[in-house]
């Protein structure tokens, strides 16, 4: 029978120390056995549990997009016992993936759609999925306008900084990076805290999806943007995070009334939201 | 359908007999309580109790279950990779378990064995269970399976159920596995007229005085967050201590923890028992906890039983009224009156 809670084997081949505090690194996965490879076809939104033997296992957001062969990453912040482990791991290094789980980003729906991407700190990796992803070539003519506010507390927090300044660089895209407050005389972008920055640069929800991945408070604050933007709450997307252990529905612990966030999200709409109790 | 009548010596010499094609569970009266227990030359069953302590649940679901094994050793090849830990999933048989706990691995068979996902430890350990029943000639006080969509001579679940007519059993099979059990139980007597006519009567007698079958229609009219925002959750978790006892005897709770344990080089995962009742079961890497107060904690076990399941599955609550939550909560908090409050109000 086949067991859903074996993780597949992978080996550590690249990490990445994405931020000044040295609290998010960036680790690209390989498969040991390729045929593993072809059964973790994701779709951005989605995350896996990163397995390490000994320690346990955590829930992380796929920040590769399915258009990079060949490699599965994520970003992982140093928080508790599984991720201070892995952030002392080493390229080379075996470990386990278990997944894709989840539901992803609605692309389907977005198909033909402006898309607003709106993000805050250290929740950009799924975000960073779906901008490689949409960006790609043979994907791009599916999308319209595509406008990007991300923030973080000051330069030296932005993940994927090297990217950001391509994507800054291209004409299909918007880009708005913003953080919190700097004192670097050189910042070329914009100071201000997201919701702010999202008021100032979107202007309109006309034929448009936003999905926003952030703090609480970001959420919270960037809401009424949106609404008063006129995006209704069935195209404001969210993604969230919950304590998780099976991933798969079955453990109990991640519910959000009757639905689980591991199985049934982690991606909502703010609809669908609305009908569940605040109770994450 | 086989009928076989067995005298009450002869059932025990037959589940003797079975223990070469299975092993074969039975209450034993241990201290106060009684438990479920391998079958074995030295053991005393004892068919005249009124129900386990602790569900059978942990025949199928231990509490305690190595999911994978590895080696942290650096000079194996294989180090770090989980493997399935070797199991056997040889026959096995509970004999004397109570329709309400064999109602309830229906219930629980929703979670572990769904459309998407199959948890293959609890399948196979549940494929491999003939569930034999014993009858409620005298249901406890607490007892409310007839609300559930249960009763004391309930079969859905059992593969066979007994009838304790005073001097035999009377067993009659329930599904094909039922049947299997009693072809390799051989033995038996067809079933005399008195013995039909007592059997037939038991369960209007047993079933006298239990309360009536409960709609899920006044729970489910409500919305979740109706429910949710109901008045009544902090009055019904006041006393609450959030001991976990009612999630630990509970045959229909299954959450559970999974925990790396290493030991030298060797390692394993394991998957616990958890509760809903402890905080850490939902806290946040970031501190964050979206039930950090007791009265959410309350709310959430009463409102999965009683709404959420119901909303989900549309057939009945989570629970199967075995009463051992009313029966052993120390400061007497009792799902019936919750599910009165949540019936009515909110």
């Amino acid at each position: 029978m086949e067991n859903p809670y074996l993780p597949y084997p992978v080996r550590i081949d690249d990490i990445v120390t994405e931020t000044e505090d040295r609290n998010l690194k960036t680790f690209r996965f390989v498969f040991l056995n390729p045929e593993d490879q072809e059964k973790f076809a994701y779709t951005p939104g989605q995350f896996a549990e990163l397995s390490v033997a000994g320690k346990g296992e955590i829930p992380i957001g796929i920040a590769s997009s399915p258009t990079e062969k060949g490699f599965v990453a994520f970003t992982v912040n140093k928080v508790g016992l599984v991720s201070s482990h892995l952030h002392n791991m080493k390229v080379g290094d075996i470990m386990g993936i278990r997944g894709p789980l989840g539901n992803w980003y609605p692309w389907e729906e977005m198909e033909g759609r402006n898309v607003v991407i709106i993000g805050g700190g250290f929740a950009f990796t799924t975000l960073r999925s779906s901008i490689v992803y949409m960006i790609e070539p043979e994907n791009r003519p599916k999308f319209r306008d595509i406008k990007v506010v991300y923030g973080a507390r000051n330069p030296g927090m932005l993940l994927y900084r090297d990217e950001l300044a391509a994507w800054e660089q291209r004409d299909d895209m918007e880009m708005h990076i913003t953080v919190d407050g700097t004192d670097d005389p050189a910042w070329k972008y914009n100071v201000g805290f997201v919701p702010t920055i999202t008021e100032q640069k979107i202007t309109s929800a006309d034929n448009a999806i936003a999905i926003v991945c952030g703090p609480p408070i970001m959420i919270k604050f960037t809401q009424p943007v949106l609404e008063k933007l006129g995006f209704p709450p069935e195209r404001i997307i969210l993604s969230l995070e919950m304590r998780m252990k099976c991933g798969i529905g079955i453990c109990g612990r991640c519910n959000i009334g009757d639905k689980f966030v591991c199985k049934d999200g982690p991606v909502f709409s703010l609809a669908e939201l609305k009908e569940l109790p605040p109770e994450y | 359908m086989t009928e076989k009548m067995f005298s009450k010596e002869t059932w025990l010499e037959t589940l003797r007999g079975l223990t070469t094609e299975y092993t074969v569970f039975v209450p034993v009266k241990d201290g106060d309580f009684h438990v479920f227990q391998p079958l074995e030359k030295e053991t005393v069953p004892d068919f005249d109790y009124q129900n386990a302590r602790l569900s059978p649940k942990s025949l199928v679901y231990p509490q305690s279950e190595r999911m994978f094994e590895y080696s942290l050793d650096e000079e194996d090849p294989e180090r770090r990779i989980l493997k399935e830990a070797p199991k056997e999933y040889t026959p096995r048989a509970v004999a004397g378990i109570r329709p309400c706990d064999a109602h309830a691995f229906q219930i629980v068979k929703r979670n572990f064995d769904n459309p998407e996902f199959r948890d293959p430890w609890w399948v196979q350990r549940f494929e491999s269970t003939t569930l034999v029943g014993l009858g409620c000639n005298e249901p406890c006080p607490t007892c409310f399976c007839t609300a559930m969509g249960g009763g004391p001579f309930h079969e859905e679940g059992l593969d066979v159920l007994l009838y304790d007519t005073g001097e035999t059993y009377l067993a009659r099979s329930c599904t094909d596995k039922g049947e299997a059990f009693l072809t390799n139980a051989g033995g038996g007597e067809t079933a005399d007229e008195k013995t039909l006519k007592r059997a037939a009567e038991l369960p209007g007698k047993s079933a006298e005085g239990m309360p009536e079958s409960r709609k899920v229609d006044p729970v489910r009219e409500k919305t979740i967050n109706d429910l949710f925002d109901a008045p009544f959750w902090e009055e019904v978790a006041f006393a609450c201590i959030n001991c976990g006892t009612c999630t630990f005897l509970c045959p229909t709770c299954w959450c559970f923890d999974i925990q790396d344990e290493v030991e030298g080089k060797q390692g394993d995962r394991i998957r616990n028992w958890d509760s809903c009742m402890f905080p850490l079961f939902t806290l946040h890497g970031s501190g964050h906890n979206p039930r950090d107060q007791k009265f959410q904690r309350v709310r959430q076990r009463f409102m999965h039983k009683l709404k959420y399941y119901v909303d989900k599955y549309d057939d009945g609550f989570q629970c199967s009224g075995c009463g051992r939550c009313v029966q052993f909560c120390p400061v007497n908090i009792d799902i019936r009156e919750v599910l009165q409050l949540m019936s009515n109000d909110g």
